[in-house]
């Protein structure tokens, strides 16, 4: 397969044999090779083989081959021409992060973490296997499935305001529970308000560097050393299985014949089929909304019990990983809906465009990316070149290099926890073994993913934030 | 012969498993799963759960086979100790797999090792040779 350089951070597979167009890769030299170390580009290059594929298969920074589809990648489908794939969205759908900031800073926090962590480990149930502390009926479920977030803060989670610092406020308005099944409902009832396990985790962090002083200011960024909090989970059960399910009835539909790999299986983005994937994803992504909700609204109350106020806690934005939507993008100079597909990648829009807050619109979109665990994290905004450069988006963490069983071999949970500490950063975690498969060395280093980011276009550094405390299922 | 083997896998959990039918291969694969959340081995058998599923061909056979281990511990709190009775029968132009799940409940106690949280079509190999059938699997974590 051939692989042209186009610039430092840009690279191409040409259009060739089945490709219906061709395939972009943003990364650096060094990030390439572990790109070409997997299945990634074969991925990349299946994915451009795919109809209605519009302009080019993307694949971001932070890239590594995923099932069909590459995790860190991008591919926008023409919605009459074009297809939907949950291999496209990912089975986790909406994974993605949110990060509230607030009015302390780093000293009116230290040694107060271990206390924070405890409190939140008690209202936020996380690991394998735990259930949510909120019982629900599932005729509530239906509703939180149709209005996401909205549901949340209408029933005292949280506040309106928070719904408009949301990716689609909260709530795609497509969703439709009808598409749900049984099985996925009933996942979905015991772990609603849970975090969640692998490398899902919740981190209250300080501001270590400010980038770009005016976009801060608009986000809500005061200075280094102000304490935020950052959580990174997605649907739980119940979008896994959705994605489980949607897969099985494509194939049943359509086959499997002619697939160079099966989690590539489509529908016709306007096949009853793939409206009925679109609505019951769309319910997923609304789960995970209010699951974010829910978790974030806990984390306030328990900063107002162990410091006395929750007072500035103002969500800055909350962003998806793992999902498939509508956007208005310029393909051959008029402007298209086009079902964007992003699978460990996050929308990036600069200023002007209408899907950002209003708060915001002058600046463009926040863009959050989690680093690994005890690593840094990274706010970013979106630019407007990002559009053409990959339908705006970006990288959305960095990718594991190592697998979860040599990470065991070669690390310790308590020995990390103990390093940790020595930096000043408390960790707390239901499980050792956990830890150590979510060991830093186990990712790739997200400081040159941002920095690629950035020197591609696809996003614009505001600032980075470091760990104090972890919790981690 | 083994009944399975744990591969390593960049993000999730991958293994092969053995049977000298395929049968027992699929049976050993289940348990090849649930050795990723759990011991299997230490469970006592307190629960029987009668399990069916049909597919258009073996893998997605494969796939809702051990989706329902996943499932079964997610909504009843079941962990897999053993499989019984396992069948595999083709019944108009499709295959159906019956099997018996001999298992208990997670407690308070139970070590959890990890957790799976859906089956994939990612390097799936389901092959026979001269000594007997090999499974192949990952399975998201």
């Amino acid at each position: 397969m051939e692989l042209k350089r186009i610039d430092e951070t840009t690279w191409e597979i040409p259009r060739d044999g089945a490709m219906r167009v061709p395939a972009r890769i943003y990364a650096s030299h060094k990030l390439l090779k572990s790109v070409q170390a997997d299945q990634t580009l074969i991925q990349a290059r299946n994915v451009a083989c795919l109809p209605g594929i519009q302009r080019m298969s993307y694949v971001m920074p932070d890239a590594h081959q995923g099932y069909g589809f590459p995790i860190g990648g991008v591919a926008a489908f023409d919605p009459d021409e074009g297809i939907i794939s949950p291999g496209g969205v990912g089975y986790d759908i909406n994974c993605g992060v949110r990060l509230l900031r607030t009015d302390y800073a780093a000293e009116d926090v230290a040694g107060r973490s271990k206390e924070l962590l405890a409190g939140i480990f008690n209202e936020v149930p996380a690991g394998v296997g735990k259930s949510g502390v909120t019982k629900l009926s599932p005729g509530v479920l239906r509703e939180i499935l149709v209005k996401g977030a909205e549901w949340a803060v209408e029933n005292g989670y949280g506040t309106a305001e928070d719904l408009r610092m949301t990716e689609e406020q909260g709530r795609m308005r497509e969703a439709e529970a009808a598409g749900v099944s049984a099985r996925a409902l009933e996942r979905g009832l015991p772990q609603i308000g849970t975090l969640g396990s692998g490398n899902h985790f919740l981190e209250i962090q300080k501001v270590d560097r400010i980038l770009d002083p005016a976009a801060a200011k608009t986000f809500g960024l005061a200075a280094e050393g102000q304490v935020l909090v950052m959580i990174h989970c997605g649907s739980r059960g119940l979008g896994h299985q959705v994605a489980s399910d949607y897969i099985q009835a494509m194939e049943d539909v359509f086959g499997v014949e002619g697939l160079p790999d099966r989690e590539l299986i489509h529908a016709p983005f306007r096949s009853p089929l793939g409206q009925s994937y679109y609505r019951a994803m769309c319910a997923a992504v609304n789960y995970a909304f209010a699951n974010r909700q829910m978790i974030a609204h806990r984390v306030r109350g328990v900063f107002e019990k162990v410091l006395g106020s929750a007072a500035g806690m103002r969500q800055i934005y909350d962003v998806c990983h793992n999902v498939a939507k509508l956007e208005n993008h310029i393909v051959d100079g008029r402007e298209k809906s086009l079902c964007v597909h992003r699978k460990g990648a996050t929308r990036s829009f600069g200023p002007g465009r209408r899907e950002v807050p209003e708060a915001y619109r002058a600046v463009g979109q926040p863009v959050i990316i989690p680093g690994s665990m005890g690593t840094a994290s990274y706010l970013l905004v979106g630019t407007p070149e990002a559009e053409a450069l990959s339908f705006g988006s970006t990288a959305h963490g960095a990718g594991r290099v190592m697998s979860r069983h040599e990470a065991l071999r070669r690390f310790r949970g308590e020995r990390i926890r103990e390093e940790l500490a020595g930096r000043g950063i408390e960790l707390k975690a239901t499980s050792w073994k956990g830890v150590a498969e979510e060991a830093a060395e186990a990712y790739k280093d997200v400081d040159e993913v941002v920095r690629v980011s950035q020197a591609a276009g696809l996003g614009r550094i505001v600032a980075r934030v470091v760990p104090i405390g972890v919790m981690k299922g | 012969m083994e009944k399975y083997r744990i591969l390593p896998h960049t993000a999730d959990g991958k293994f092969r498993a053995f049977g000298a039918t395929l049968e027992e291969a699929f049976a050993h694969a289940a348990l090849a799963l649930a050795s990723l959340m759990w011991d299997w081995s230490k469970v006592e058998p307190a629960m029987s759960l009668e399990v069916e599923v049909r597919g258009r061909d073996r893998e997605q056979l494969l796939y809702k086979f051990l989706e329902e281990i996943i499932v079964a511990f997610e909504t009843r709190r079941f962990l897999l100790g053993s499989v019984e009775d396992l069948t595999i029968g083709e019944e108009a132009g499709a295959f159906r797999l019956r099997a018996v799940f001999r298992g208990g409940e997670l407690r308070p106690d139970t070590e959890l090792l990890g957790g799976v949280k859906a089956v994939t079509y990612h390097e799936m190999k389901i092959e026979e040779d001269g000594c007997g059938w090999t499974v192949q699997a990952v399975v998201d974590m």
